[in-house]
C-alpha cells in the first residue's frame, strides 16, 4: 500500500525542483515510519482503552489522567527520552538503533499511543450499555462483547487512529533528534521525512520549497484519511 | 594499502568494508552548502562504504560524538574540538579546510561599519548604535566565534537590539535580512544564499584580506574507540585519510556554488604542523 501511495503522490511531480528519487524516498520514509508507528500504537491502544473503559481497578482515574496528559507530550521531549534510550550508552545502546527508522518509529509510537487510546476510550465508553448487555445475554464471551463494542465504536476509533497518524506524520521534533535527518549522498532519504526535509529547506531560507513539501504532506495525509475512512465504512 | 589498492575493476574496493556505514556528524555550514554530499559521494566511490551524515551545530555534533553515536566529527570551533580531545573522546584530529566569517548587514549600514579593518571595532559600533544584531544562539561554531568576538571587543551584548535566534545559519541570515540587522555569517553559507538576501558584506574575513580574527578553520576528529568500542574507528580513519588526501582536498578545492569556491583545502603540507593533532595550547609537561 505504501508503494502505491508513493507512486500516486509523485506522479504529478514531473516538473519538480527536487529529483524524483529524493522526494519519493522522503515520502516512503514518512509513510513507513508513521504508518508502522500508528499500527503498533493501535494494537496497544485498543486493549488499553477497553481495559481502562470497562474494568474496575484501583488507579483507573489516574490511568485516564495519564492518557490525557500523554496527548500533550512535547515531541522534542519524547525525542530526547528515546535518544537517551537508544543512544550508544543508553539501555538499548547495544541494538544500534540511534539514527535509524526504528528509533523514529519508537518515538512516534510514544506520541501517537496516548492520542489513539484517549479517543478510542471515549468512543468505546460511549457505546450504548444496551448493546453490551444484549451481547452478554446472547451468550457472548468477554472477547465477543469486546469485539461487539469495538465494532460499534469503529467510527470513533477510526477518528482516533487518524488523529494519532496526524500527530505522528506531522511532528518534526522527535524524528529530527532520534533519526538525524539523514539522506545519502546520492539523495536517497534514509531517515529524512517530509517534516524534517521541510525544516531543512526552511533553515536555508528556501521557503517556497519548504511550502511545496508541506503541500505534499497535506495531500499524503488526505490520501491516507480517505483510505482509512473507506476501511472504516465511510460514515464519519 | 590493503584497501582497494590493487583493483582495476573499479568496483568500489574491499568487500570487508562495503557493507559498513560510517556515521558522520557535521555542522550545518558544510551540510547546507552541499559539500559534505560531494565528499561522501567521492568516498563511497572509492571505498564502497556508505556515509550517514547527521547535521547539527558544532556543540551538538561533538555531544553526539561524546555519546558514541557518531564515528567521526567534522566541525569548526577549535576551542570545542580541543575540549573534546582533552576529555579523551576524540583522537587523530586533522586540519581539513578553512574559509572565513564575514559580518553582513543592510545596505544603509546604520552602525557605519562598512570597510572597518577591525571586527572588534565593528562590533563595538553595532552595540553603541544599538543596531539590530541577530545571533545564532545555538552553540554552533559560528555562535562560538561570535561570542569570542564580543569578548575580544570587551562587550557583553544584551538588550532589545541583540536577538538570539537559536536557529541555523540560513534562517539567521533570513531573519537579519528581514529585520535589517547585522549578523556574523560563514562566507560559504552567505555566498550560497546571497541571491535571496539584500544583506551585503560589511567586514571582510581573511580570505579577502580582512582581520585574521575572522578565520574559520574546519577540523575532523575520529571518536576514540577506547572510550566507545562500538564506533567504526577503522572506517573513520579511512574517511579522515580520504578527506585529507589529495583526492579529497581536490574535491574541496573544486567545489563551487554559483561559480564561487566556498572552502579552501588545508590538509596537504610538507611541514609537520604538529598543532593540528593536539589541543592548540598543549605543551608536553616537563619535570
Amino acid at each position: 500500500m505504501v508503494g502505491a501511495i508513493v507512486e500516486l503522490a509523485t506522479v504529478p511531480l514531473v516538473e519538480f525542483p527536487f529529483e524524483s528519487n529524493y522526494v519519493r524516498s522522503i515520502i516512503y520514509v514518512s509513510l513507513y515510519v508513521s504508518l508502522t508507528a500508528v499500527v503498533l500504537s493501535t494494537l496497544v491502544s485498543l486493549p488499553v482503552a477497553m481495559l481502562v473503559g470497562f474494568a474496575e481497578f484501583p488507579g483507573r482515574r489516574l490511568a485516564i489522567a495519564l492518557i490525557n496528559t500523554g496527548m500533550g507530550l512535547p515531541s522534542v521531549v519524547v525525542g530526547l527520552a528515546v535518544l537517551f534510550l537508544v543512544s550508544n550508552q543508553g539501555p538499548l545502546g547495544s541494538f544500534d538503533l540511534v539514527f535509524t527508522k526504528e528509533a523514529m518509529i519508537m518515538s512516534q509510537f510514544v506520541l501517537a499511543t496516548p492520542v489513539i487510546t484517549g479517543v478510542s476510550l471515549a468512543a468505546v465508553t460511549g457505546v450504548d450499555d444496551g448493546v453490551r448487555d444484549a451481547s452478554y445475554a446472547l451468550g457472548g464471551t468477554r472477547l465477543d462483547v469486546a469485539l461487539v463494542t469495538i465494532t460499534e465504536a469503529r467510527y470513533g476509533i477510526a477518528t482516533g487512529v487518524l488523529a494519532g497518524l496526524g500527530r505522528a506524520i506531522s511532528e518534526v521534533g522527535s524524528v529530527l533528534i532520534v533519526g538525524g535527518n539523514i539522506a545519502g549522498a546520492d539523495g536517497t532519504a534514509i531517515t529524512r521525512t517530509l517534516t524534517t526535509a521541510i525544516q531543512l529547506e526552511a533553515r536555508q531560507g528556501r521557503f517556497e520549497l519548504a511550502l511545496l513539501l508541506g503541500g505534499i504532506l497535506l495531500v499524503l495525509v488526505l490520501l491516507v484519511n480517505a483510505v482509512v475512512l473507506r476501511l472504516g465504512g465511510g460514515r464519519v | 594499502m590493503g584497501i582497494a589498492g590493487c583493483s582495476d575493476t573499479d568496483d568500489g574496493g574491499d568487500a570487508e568494508i562495503t557493507d559498513q556505514t560510517l556515521t558522520l556528524t557535521t555542522t550545518t555550514s558544510t551540510y547546507d552548502t552541499g559539500l559534505v554530499d560531494e565528499l561522501n559521494l567521492a568516498f563511497e566511490e572509492r571505498f564502497g562504504a556508505g556515509v550517514a551524515a547527521v547535521n547539527e551545530g558544532t556543540g551538538a555534533a561533538l555531544e553526539t560524538g561524546r555519546r558514541g553515536d557518531a564515528d567521526v566529527v567534522l566541525v569548526h570551533a577549535r576551542a570545542l574540538e580541543d575540549e573534546f580531545i582533552r576529555e579523551g573522546y576524540g583522537v587523530n584530529r586533522r586540519d581539513l579546510m578553512y574559509n572565513d566569517f564575514v559580518v553582513v548587514g543592510p545596505d544603509d549600514d546604520p552602525a557605519g561599519i562598512d570597510g572597518l579593518d577591525e571586527v572588534t571595532e565593528a562590533f563595538r559600533a553595532i552595540a553603541e548604535s544599538e543596531s539590530v544584531f541577530v545571533s545564532r544562539g545555538d552553540s554552533s561554531g559560528t555562535h562560538t566565534k561570535e561570542l569570542e568576538l564580543w569578548d575580544a571587543a570587551g562587550l557583553d551584548p544584551g538588550g532589545e537590539w541583540y536577538r538570539e535566534a537559536g536557529s541555523g545559519m540560513g534562517q539567521v541570515l533570513v531573519q537579519a535580512d528581514q529585520s535589517s540587522g547585522y549578523t556574523l555569517a560563514d562566507r560559504a553559507t552567505y555566498r550560497s544564499m546571497r541571491s535571496q538576501l539584500s544583506l551585503g558584506i560589511r567586514v571582510e574575513g581573511p580570505i579577502e584580506d580582512g582581520p585574521e580574527l575572522l578565520a574559520n578553520p574546519y577540523g575532523i576528529v575520529a571518536v576514540n574507540p577506547a572510550v566507545h568500542d562500538t564506533v567504526e574507528y577503522d572506517l573513520a580513519l579511512a574517511y579522515i585519510g580520504f578527506l585529507t588526501s589529495r583526492a579529497g582536498q581536490d574535491v574541496i578545492e573544486s567545489y563551487t556554488v554559483e561559480g564561487e569556491q566556498l572552502f579552501f583545502p588545508r590538509s596537504l603540507s610538507a611541514e609537520p604542523n604538529f598543532e593540528q593533532y593536539v589541543p592548540e595550547d598543549w605543551t608536553r609537561e616537563v619535570d
